[in-house]
């Protein structure tokens, strides 16, 4: 009999370990959904830690407008699948409320819009916890990030002063008005969560999976051709097979030349590739410390 | 100046797994303790770059803030100092985790900085970390600082330790140097609770014996630190003979197919439990035995730490947050008044006679610190009886009592049930780092 777990069982005990305690500690959490992977994930580990019940909370979905729509149908079905509520934050009703201005020019991108509609959400529903799917693998601000991270009454992160985070012991005590935003699987790389996918079986939007599409560079950055974003008339789209290695909003995220088309092989890709999972996201380009500086407004 | 050329070849190779070998995979956490310029970044650069966990766009990226600042080498802790403060100062604030992983093992690097909020850092990457990385630069041999990272890591009883005597090729890699060192350690290390502590000469900068072994120092007879890092027995590091489950989360279902399930979430902080073990919820006292284990409706034959899973009992007992199920043979101390050591966070010095929120596993109560009894020179071990005052980064010994009884161990036989936090009621900051005597 051997007592020892391989590192996906350990980093899935982990997530669940962190989620119920989330559950626990908070009085109204929500689970941030992006429709990618990792929110993914951390959704179906919501789903095992509670099961036989049903997940004690709801998705958040803080739509840009500017979706896949493969991206929106695979969520319905999970919602429905589930049998969770989804609450859907608009980014443009935000725009029409006039809480937030739409960007100009080539570039513009809803993405720092989506703070604003994200902690209104928030507010609305008094939520005092939202889980979120970020991996600290993912990018050098992320790195600092607690399982557990405070929030203050304006939705902000003081990456200088957070609490230490000893041992197993999450401290999610809070003045009024605060909240925590708990991540489960902070500890999981890009290829951990793809070889958990591979494990359990998880099924997951076409989108990741090798594709023909019309694409164009932009920066460094293929995007794929679509009504919401405009073109430069040197900008010439030409159909390639891509995968999308991250989702998000359709206007920052960048597909990859790839011919993988099942998980096994996307597991191939990852291991050998050389370049991080959000080099192609156009929204982190902007700056050196560009996430840093949407994370401590409030943003994922 | 970092040398990127060597070695790349090794990890091409390493990468080639097939599809399935990687659920054999062990995830291991360890920390790198050392003063400022000792080389750990290069040490985590060199770690990173060999197990080809440094993308392409991340070195390019550092390598163009590199020379935009005029450095004239590549700067590898700009791959770990994530913050803006970080970054325009040239310090790292706040832990960074760091991974990387070979065909065995996943690796969790808690990198902890060298000077600022040195203890509370130190102690944060310490209370998780199957090992330890001391290093100690081979000019200067055994300095304080390397007396307080083994201290710290003795204390937060990290079950093994590896000293990497960094920088051998300043000292013509020197076996006399390399000895006399090894035996200054050992001397003060006989003081310290380690159980196992390896030595390696190392150059970080040339990458000797840090993934390949050196050919300079052919009078080294040990393996390379990558090779031991993948190969140190950290199965034994949980403790498998007490079994304590702490109730973290009561499932009930309320749907008409699971109409009387009522689950107990948890996880495994300690020892084995199967269907049919006759267990004690404490504090209640109640008896009864586990109807069934199970997680996402599949039915276990065993859990052991650290799994997180679903108990079932066969009697309806009252059971909450914060109780601790365990097997009736094998109790753990049921007490309210705590020995323990407590490593110091707060910007306020530790009050006597305060009262502070704490939590000790799932179980959260408030405490009283009765006394404080002396506090440590981290330096000399000594300890400082008169006037104790326990300020921010030091450490000291103390009595608290709690408003209602924990559950615990002593840290030395289960971490998990041996700890606990200090909080202020005030700010809801965490303060203090407790760690339960026998």
């Amino acid at each position: 009999m051997s007592l020892s777990l391989n590192h996906l069982k350990t980093l899935e005990s982990e997530a669940i370990y962190v989620i119920r305690e989330a559950a626990a500690q908070f009085q109204n959490p929500c689970i941030l959904f992006s429709g990618g992977k990792d929110s993914i994930a951390v959704t179906y580990l919501a789903k095992k830690a509670f099961y036989p019940a049903a997940i004690p909370f709801p998705l958040i979905h803080i739509d840009t407008g500017h979706n896949f729509p493969e991206t929106i149908a695979y969520r319905d079905q999970l919602v429905a699948s589930l049998g969770v509520r989804l609450i859907v934050g608009s980014v443009q009703e935000s725009i029409d409320k006039a809480r937030v201005a739409e960007e100009k020019g080539f570039n513009a991108s809803r993405i720092r819009l989506q703070t604003t509609t994200l902690l209104d959400t928030i507010e609305e529903f008094k939520f005092d916890c939202a889980l979120g799917g970020a991996r600290r693998d993912e990018e050098k601000a992320r790195a600092k990030e607690r399982f557990f991270s405070h929030r203050d009454e304006f939705g902000q992160w003081d990456p200088k002063n957070q609490r230490p985070e000893l041992w197993n012991l999450f401290n999610g005590r809070k003045h009024v008005g605060e909240h925590f935003r708990v991540f489960p699987i902070s500890n999981w790389t890009e290829l951990d969560v793809w070889q958990y996918m591979a494990m359990e079986g998880i099924e997951l939007p076409s989108l990741y999976f090798a594709h023909k599409r019309k694409v164009f560079e932009r920066d460094g950055v293929l995007l794929a051709e679509s009504e919401h974003i405009p073109m430069k008339p040197t900008e010439q789209p030409t159909e390639q097979l891509v995968r999308f290695r991250t989702i998000g909003d359709i206007t920052s995220t960048g597909a990859t030349v790839s011919a993988a088309a099942t998980i096994d092989e996307i597991i191939q890709e990852v291991a050998s590739t050389r370049v991080t999972e959000r080099g192609g996201r156009a929204d982190d380009k902007r700056s050196e410390t560009s996430m840093e500086d949407r994370k401590k407004e409030g943003y994922f | 100046m970092y040398c990127l050329t060597t070695q790349y070849s090794l990890l091409n190779t390493n990468r080639m797994f097939d599809s399935n070998s990687y659920l054999n995979m062990e995830l291991m956490r360890f920390t790198t303790a050392g003063s400022v310029d000792d080389g750990k970044s290069t040490l985590i650069g060199r770690l990173l770059y060999d197990s080809k966990s440094i993308f392409e766009d991340q070195l390019e990226n550092i390598k163009a803030t590199s020379e935009r600042r005029g450095e004239s080498y590549v700067n590898l802790a700009l791959l770990t100092d994530g913050l803006r403060a970080e970054r325009e100062q040239g310090i790292t604030i706040d832990v960074a985790y760091r991974y990387f992983s070979t065909p065995k093992r996943k690796f969790i690097i808690a990198d902890t900085p060298g000077h600022i909020q040195y203890t509370r850092n130190m102690v944060t990457g310490a209370s998780t970390a199957n090992l330890a990385i001391i290093l100690v630069d081979a000019r200067n041999g055994v300095v304080e600082q390397t007396r307080r990272h083994s201290l710290i890591a003795s204390l937060l009883g990290i079950p093994h330790i590896a000293v990497c005597i960094n920088k051998m090729d300043l000292v013509d890699y020197s076996q006399e140097q390399y000895d006399k060192i090894v035996r200054d350690y050992r001397d003060f290390a006989a003081r310290l609770k380690v159980k196992d502590i390896h030595f390696l000469p190392i150059s970080a900068l040339h990458g000797d014996n840090v993934v390949t072994r050196s050919a300079k120092m052919p009078w080294y007879e040990g393996v390379t630190l990558l090779y031991l890092l993948e190969t140190v027995h950290i199965a034994g590091d949980t403790n498998h003979i007490d079994a304590r489950f702490p109730v973290q989360y009561v499932i009930r279902p309320y749907n008409d197919e699971f109409h009387d399930y009522r689950g107990y979430a948890g996880r495994l902080s300690g020892g084995v439990l199967r269907p049919g073990d006759k267990v004690t919820v404490l504090p209640s006292g109640f008896q009864s035995t586990i109807k069934a284990i199970e997680l996402d409706g599949k039915q276990l034959e065993e859990a052991f730490a650290p799994m997180s899973v679903t108990i079932l009992l066969n009697d309806d007992i009252d059971i909450s947050r914060g109780d601790m199920i365990v097997r009736d043979n094998n109790k753990p101390q049921v007490e309210q008044d705590i020995e323990a050591m407590i490593c110091w966070m707060g910007d306020q010095p530790l009050r006597p006679g305060g009262k502070y929120a704490l939590k000790h596993t799932t179980r959260d109560a408030r405490a009283v610190v009765k006394d404080i009894k002396y506090k440590l020179d981290i330096s000399t071990l000594h300890r400082i009886t008169e006037n104790p005052e326990i300020a921010a980064n030091d450490i000291g010994r103390i009595t608290v009592r709690t408003t209602a009884p924990l559950m615990y161990d002593p840290y030395t036989r289960n971490r998990e049930t041996g700890s606990f936090i200090l909080i202020d009621e005030g700010t809801n900051v965490t303060v203090g780092a407790g760690i339960i005597l026998d």
